[in-house]
């Protein structure tokens, strides 16, 4: 590592938190995360006085702000499906489907081969199956959202929870409830709901092994295992699955540094 | 504040005060989307001001035409043969239907998965916003979709409505019936406006149909030069307005527009960087004041070159026959021309898709974004199948399902800006 090889930073500013990854000679040498709270500006600030990057890349919802608002000389964008495209290939190089499922929304994506996005589907203005559904659900069974996806994986058997609107799913998930269904069995309900309309994501832009799952939600075992049953195959999860935009980004960061 | 329209506007039985916070937030959205654009042609300015005398100079004319025995025929899709109107001395206004001003009210009346535009149009009724509507000696509807169908029954409460029916598919008894259809409409607006269609007039009246199309269709030949030379923000809105303007006067302008646009052709002048990814719209009508999705996509960094739409290639693509001379041979020339349309509401619309596949081959676009507006399932539906023409064909494509509220913009941004990356 040489002393005077720029330090690239990758920021993806999510809707419940924002992450920082730094890149130096292609390597990370150093990552960061925060909650996104209702300053976000102010929070990606602190993360970033905290380091001195040559140059920043931003992805995620808050990109567009960070742009606008941050006064660096050599600051970029790029969405969140381009970032996770580029974090996920650097991972698992080989990658042909990338499910992301964040806190408000959720994403699947296609790539090619060479590993260009070839087509991406996200799921419309409502958070429904997004990590914010599963969150808003935790509570209502009074689980931390940690244990959540442990917990469902408790359950002795599998019941349909047909609604997946979170307001229309806790009043399904309370009369539930007052039937006698234990509350494992009804978190399972709900992890599978989300499963199903996540499969419906997928399968609209094809999926084509490997896939990796990546995202906030990626944490959840839960989800995971039900994924790999309904795929009827192993789907890889990063180390860190909250990383893989911020990662994308800096790895976008990189190149332009290299074009110049 | 006060205009010299207060008293028309009375008189029309709008809501007043309702119908100045309308003007003022489409004087907004118009500044800021249209206004803030570098480098427009100086043509540019006479829709300017058409559209900022939208509800003002317009619809005085439309009371001097009335004041004067003309009749003012509202329409609400390109279906409907403008001709008939214009050769009975009558105007002929294509009713928009594109603010979601008045939702609330529609709602009290229509399901909420109702498409935003039949909303829009039963909204501006019962708010009383509309002078155009307002104005109308009659409504046409057509049996295209179910929505609209269903929606102009409860219409016709509110105003003089006239439904034609527009055929399904197009076998030969299909154009039997839409030519029993065109004759009804023309006898109907015979009675309505007073005078008979002679085939002298209706031959004059389609000759001016074609002139307007022609220049439009000129218009879209010169955007498609690098850099391109106008924005497609800008060319929709000339598309909106062809429908309530003054047929003749707006042929001319625009003529003078397009000479304009071939000067800055000629010396390779451009609005935007010659790398710019140019970019063709596909899908549902864009009403004024819809510019939502085109300004999404203009300000992501890439530019429309194309609207295959109704408010776009749809309406001017195909002529009517000129040589008929006889009202016989003329009315056979405009059910022809008439049934030529792609819209969705034909099954099957394969037309449409073999259209689609080669304007984006002739415009060499990097990619289509398909439009359709919530619950309007036949552009919905027929998204998929678009979807595969195209893919068959190499051209990626961007379906995108939206309304007019503001609420989705930043994922649209998202999306958008996600395809540009994809497509470059
Ligand atoms: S899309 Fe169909 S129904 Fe709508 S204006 Fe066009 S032809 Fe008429
Ligand atoms: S947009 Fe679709 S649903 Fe709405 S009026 Fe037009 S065809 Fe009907």
């Amino acid at each position: 590592m040489t002393a005077n090889s720029p330090l690239v930073a990758g920021i993806d500013i999510g809707s419940r938190s924002i992450e920082l990854v730094l890149l130096q000679d292609g390597q990370v040498v150093h990552w960061d995360l925060l909650p996104t709270t209702f300053d976000p500006l102010g929070q990606c600030r602190s993360l970033l006085d905290r380091v001195r990057a040559a140059r920043i890349v931003a992805t995620g919802y808050g990109r567009k702000l960070l742009l606008e608002n941050l006064d660096h000389p050599e600051i970029a964008a790029i969405t969140e499906i381009q970032a996770y495209a580029l974090g996920a290939r650097r991972l698992f190089p080989g990658v042909r489907t990338i499910l992301d499922i964040g806190g408000q929304d959720t994403k699947a994506i296609a790539l090619t081969m060479d590993g260009t996005v070839s087509k991406f589907e996200m799921n419309d203005r409502c958070a429904a199956g997004t990590g914010k559904f599963l969150e808003f659900m935790a509570v209502a069974l009074q689980v931390p959202l940690e244990k959540f996806g442990d917990f469902a994986l408790q359950a002795d058997r599998r019941i349909q929870i047909s609604s997946m609107c979170t307001v229309f799913a806790e009043s399904e998930a309370t009369s539930l409830m007052a039937r006698g269904e234990s509350p494992a069995n009804i978190a399972m309900g709900l992890h599978l709901a989300i499963v199903s309309r996540t499969l419906a994501m997928l399968r609209r832009v094809g999926v084509t092994p490997p896939v990796l799952f990546a995202g906030g939600v990626a944490h959840n075992p839960c989800i995971r295992t039900l994924l790999e049953e309904s795929l009827g195959e192993s789907i890889q999860v990063p180390e860190q699955p909250d990383l893989v935009g911020a990662l994308g980004a800096a790895l976008y960061g990189q190149k332009l540094v290299a074009n110049e | 504040m006060p205009t010299p329209y207060d008293d028309m506007w009375e008189k029309l039985n709008l809501d007043l005060a309702a119908h100045e916070g309308l003007l003022q937030v489409l004087g907004k959205f118009y500044g800021d989307i249209y206004l803030t654009q570098e480098g427009r042609l100086k043509g540019m300015e006479y829709l300017d001001f058409v559209l900022s005398e939208v509800h003002g100079l317009r619809i005085k004319e439309l009371q001097e035409a009335k004041a004067q025995g003309r009749k003012v025929i509202g329409t609400f899709c390109v279906f409907v043969p403008e001709e008939l109107v214009l050769a009975a001395d009558a105007v002929c206004v294509g009713l928009c239907a594109g603010a979601e001003i008045g939702k609330e009210a529609a709602e009290k009346i229509l399901p909420r998965n109702t498409c935003a535009l039949i909303k829009s149009f039963v909204g501006f009724k019962l708010s009383r916003l509309c002078p155009f509507i307002e104005s109308c000696d009659l409504v046409v509807g057509e049996t295209t979709c179910d929505g609209k169908k269903k929606a102009y029954e409860i219409f016709d409460e509110y105003a003089p409505v006239y439904v034609m029916e527009i055929p399904q598919m197009k076998q030969t008894c299909d154009r039997e019936l839409w030519k029993a259809e065109v004759r009804r409409f023309k006898e109907r607006i015979e009675e309505v406006a007073g005078k008979e269609i002679t085939a002298a007039r209706l031959k004059e009246a389609i000759k001016l149909g074609n002139r307007r199309r022609r220049v439009l269709q000129r218009l879209n030949q010169l955007r498609t030069a690098v850099p391109t030379p106008i924005s497609g923000r800008d060319v929709l809105l000339i598309n909106q307005v062809s429908f309530y303007d003054d047929p003749v006067r707006f042929t001319a302008k625009i003529g003078e527009l397009c000479d304009e646009l071939e000067k800055r052709v000629k010396a390779g002048e451009g609005v935007v960087p010659s790398g710019t990814p140019r970019l063709m719209l596909s899908g549902c009508p864009m009403a004024v004041p819809n510019w939502k999705l085109p300004y999404i996509v203009e300000s992501s960094g890439a530019v429309i070159i194309g609207e295959e739409s109704c408010i776009g290639t749809r309406n001017i693509r195909d002529l009517v026959d000129e040589s008929g001379d006889t009202m016989e041979e003329m009315l056979e020339a405009l059910v022809d021309r008439y049934l030529r349309i792609d819209c969705a509401c034909f099954t099957p619309n394969k037309e449409r898709l073999q259209n689609i596949v080669s304007m984006a081959k002739d415009l060499q676009v990097k990619g289509v974004i398909h439009f359709a507006l919530n619950f309007c399932q036949p552009y919905a539906i027929e998204a998929f199948k678009v979807g595969r023409a195209l893919e068959a064909a190499g051209i990626p494509m961007l379906s995108i399902e939206t309304d007019y509220s503001m609420e989705d913009v930043e994922q649209l941004k998202t999306r958008v800006e996600a395809f540009l990356e994809m497509v470059r």
